[in-house]
């Protein structure tokens, strides 16, 4: 069943709501629990796409985001406490648009609550959720250790915890259009990128970018390269430099930081800025998240002896390579200390991680069951297949869930942390673990 | 007695929206002075990794970081102003003196309507529209007149430039002004006016002789508010402008300048709140400048309008001179004057 859905997904990769509804029958009951309404919008969006597979899409349209698989733990399969009311989140942008999915995919098992994500920028998040305005935060860095401290005052004096939930390669995108270069994928090394965006390399018919590039050396123009930067402070803009830090070496010592550090080219707002800037003129080359970068060309990163793509598979072989952060370990905090540098063979080598902060103890109730079944619902099979269909997320492999889910299994209310207070223990005790590439995703 | 205590009830309101604008004004110096105290007498060392992050790491002093954003926002809108004065009044002359009846009245709803559009809708036809279609004018402009330095330096492509900026801005204060000079230019004594013509003046002359003088004060507080509009505009700056913290003139050199609105408005969401207080402050500078812009264009009204008082003998004073100029080298010009007398009498 599962292979099939697959299939069906890869095949209308054009319609991501598609594969968001497709599900296994075992999950016939929950459907029923399903609004109206959400199976009109279903019904509206998938139509198109219907056309080419109505048996396909026939009886078990409707059967579920949720849907997971049976031999795992999965939160669906659990009797789900009904809640009901509005919840709000808030924080980074990067992952409004996979928020926005499992928004409507969550909604589906608790129809009668009402989610908010305020995208309004991780250190906003960070800030509203550490004044108890919200019950989650999503942030593209980790915690600080006084935003640790500071998190005791809304977690019942226990610290918050940070999980990944959102993982996405940024792209390198260029705009070579009327030379006919942005079908075929510019190759470039590590070394070379920090060259182009520290200034050093000042034309696209450099001598750096014909070597690697050979059979397309002879048509690469003689035209200015105008590098395209974050103007606002970003995680992107922090990865990105992060990466050329680790990778190439010399060529960028200046120290990782959510401000791009030199004026070279030009600067743009948000992604959006940075995209259309790229398509406003030829010679243009930016940083941006793999999903919004259609149209432009996408350079092919070297890592090892190979080029490779910004596709969510390569970079979830990334996440798969990385190990957690083992101080943040200690404390039941979920980092990724992510191998920018890596050599492996087919892992893209740029992804921006973010997290989703939550508190382990929740002195209201309410708050707590609603944080367990949103983070559960985030990090099951089903939570992670929509974003990849919506937001172009990279899929977080299954043994690193498995983990994370263990922990969010123990969010609790400050009333019930009383009377089983051993379980929290056993969230932390997990043992910090390199993981193995050929973890399975789906 | 009844009449007595609605005149004085309506006194009383008068003098409440008198004080509630003096006010709020207070309370938002307020509000800017405590919430930038920290950068200023707080803890040292935060502020200075606060202004570092926003620049990059190149500066640690507030004044060092906020003096290019002042430069950047006076030039964007010294700009813009220089571009929309002389065509706001010429939109306004043209409407108050040269427009058919129902062609003027036409043409001021349009321009008032023009000013009711949103900033961010002028941000974006200015990014959508105007950033990929400027490039080829800006690149004629500096080839000829490069030798200028404010057209100099190499022209970046896409031209996210403080050149484009001032384009949208100038359209974006065009309205403003050129309601506000239409308003003041109608207001000019009749009187005046034909007196100028009675004495032989061309309908030029006489504009030049008792609409402008009359209007001058007005034209001063258009431009202000203007003005005004475009050192404090945001959006529109933020979607077009590539920032860069430089004191540098070329203006069609993108990555050189920024302006404080946009900076604010691009670094606030990510801001902690020392990084708040530190864009609160470069916030309370902009206030300042448009304090002291507005004070600086008072005292020139002032003095300008103070100069002549009643404006009759001072046309009477302009004219005089004039002619009597003319008498010493009429035999050269009186053939053209005459033209000019004659069309501008068919013209009335």
């Amino acid at each position: 069943m599962r292979h099939k859905h697959q299939y069906r997904c890869g095949y209308m990769r054009e319609s991501a709501s598609q594969c968001m509804t497709q599900g296994t029958p075992q999950n016939e009951s929950l459907v029923k629990v399903r609004s109206k309404s959400w199976r009109a919008f279903i019904a509206s969006v998938v139509a198109g796409a219907c056309i080419f597979s109505l048996a396909a899409c026939g009886d078990n349209t409707p059967s579920s985001a949720l849907a997971y698989d049976s031999t795992h733990n999965t939160w669906a399969s659990e009797k789900l406490t009904p809640l009901t009311g509005e919840f709000a989140a808030s924080g980074a942008s990067s992952q409004k648009s996979a928020v926005d999915a499992w928004i409507v995919g969550y909604s589906s098992a608790q129809p009668h609550i009402s989610i908010s994500y305020d995208p309004s920028g991780s250190g906003a998040g960070v800030n509203a959720f550490l004044t108890g305005a919200v019950s989650w935060a999503g942030t593209d860095a980790p915690l600080s250790q006084a935003q640790l401290q500071a998190s005791q005052a809304v977690c019942n004096g226990d610290n918050a915890f940070e999980i990944p939930t959102y993982v996405s390669p940024i792209a390198l995108a260029y705009n070579l259009s009327e030379y006919g270069l942005n079908g075929n994928a510019i190759q470039l090394s590590a070394t070379t990128i920090a060259k182009i965006f520290n200034g050093s390399i000042t034309m696209w018919d450099d001598n750096d970018i014909r070597q690697e590039n050979p059979e397309i050396a002879s048509k690469l123009p003689h035209i200015e390269i105008t590098p395209v930067w974050r103007l606002d402070k970003s995680g992107t803009t922090r990865t990105f430099q992060t990466y050329l830090h680790q990778a190439a070496g010399d060529e960028w010592s200046s120290e990782p930081s959510e401000t791009w550090p030199n004026s070279i080219g030009q600067g743009a707002k948000g992604t959006p800025g940075v995209v259309m800037t790229i398509g406003q003129a030829q010679g243009t080359i930016g940083y941006a998240d793999y999903a919004q970068t259609s149209g432009l060309g996408t350079v092919a990163v070297k890592v090892g002896d190979y080029y490779v793509d910004p596709t969510p598979d390569a970079t979830a072989e990334l996440i798969a390579n990385s190990t957690w952060n083992k101080d943040a370990h200690k404390q039941g905090r979920y980092v990724l200390d992510v191998d920018y540098a890596t050599q492996s063979e087919g892992v893209y080598p740029i992804a921006l991680v973010s997290y989703d902060v939550a508190c382990r103890v929740y002195p209201d109730k309410r708050d707590a069951t609603f944080v367990k079944q949103w983070l559960s619902y985030v990090l099951s099979d089903a939570g992670q297949i929509i974003a990849q269909d919506n937001a172009g997320a990279a899929p977080l492999p299954k043994a690193l869930r498995n983990q994370m889910l263990r922990t969010v299994k123990t969010i609790t209310s400050a009333s019930d942390s009383k009377s089983s207070s051993g379980s929290e223990a056993k969230g932390r005790s997990d043992k910090a673990s390199q993981h193995s590439t050929n973890v399975q995703v789906r | 007695m009844k009449k007595f205590s609605a005149d004085k009830l309506f006194k009383w309101c008068a003098v409440g929206a008198g004080v509630l604008i003096l006010a709020v004004l207070a309370a938002v110096a307020v509000f800017l002075l405590i919430q930038a105290s920290p950068v200023f007498i707080g803890d040292r060392d935060a502020a200075a990794h606060s202004i570092s992050s926003f620049t990059g790491g190149s500066t640690t002093n507030f004044f060092v970081f906020v003096g290019p954003l002042i430069f950047g926002t006076i030039l964007a809108s010294a700009l813009a102003l220089f571009l929309a004065f002389f065509v706001a009044v010429g939109i306004a002359l043209f409407i108050s003196h040269y427009a058919p009846k129902r062609l003027a009245s036409v043409l001021s709803y349009i321009v008032d309507l023009l000013a009711a559009i949103p900033s961010v809708v002028y941000g974006l036809w200015g990014a959508f529209v105007l950033v990929p279609h400027t490039y080829p004018v800006w690149k004629v402009i500096n080839s000829v007149l490069g030798w200028i330095p404010l057209f100099g330096g190499p022209v970046s492509n896409p031209p996210r430039t403080i050149a484009t900026v001032s384009i949208v801005l100038a359209v974006m204060i065009l309205p403003i002004i050129t309601s506000m000079a239409r308003d003041i230019f109608v207001q000019t004594p009749l009187l005046q006016q034909e007196a100028a013509l009675a004495l032989g003046a061309t309908k030029w002359e006489m504009i030049k002789l008792a609409v402008l003088p009359f209007g001058t004060n007005g034209l001063v507080s258009a431009s202000m508010l203007g003005l005004g509009r475009a050192l404090g505009e945001t959006m529109a700056v933020l979607m077009i402008l590539s920032p860069g913290s430089t004191y540098g003139i070329h203006i069609f050199t993108a990555s050189r300048n920024q302006t404080i609105a946009a900076n604010i408005a691009a670094q606030f969401p990510e801001a902690d709140s020392m990084g708040v207080s530190t864009l609160i402050a470069t916030g309370l500078v902009l206030f300042v400048i448009t304090f002291a812009v507005n004070y600086i264009a008072r005292r020139i009204t002032h003095r300008s309008s103070s100069k002549k008082n009643g404006m009759i003998a001072s046309v009477m004073a302009w004219s005089t001179r004039k002619f009597s100029s003319r008498n010493a080298n009429h035999s050269a010009v009186s053939k053209s004057d005459t033209g000019d007398n004659n069309n501008g009498k068919a013209g009335e």
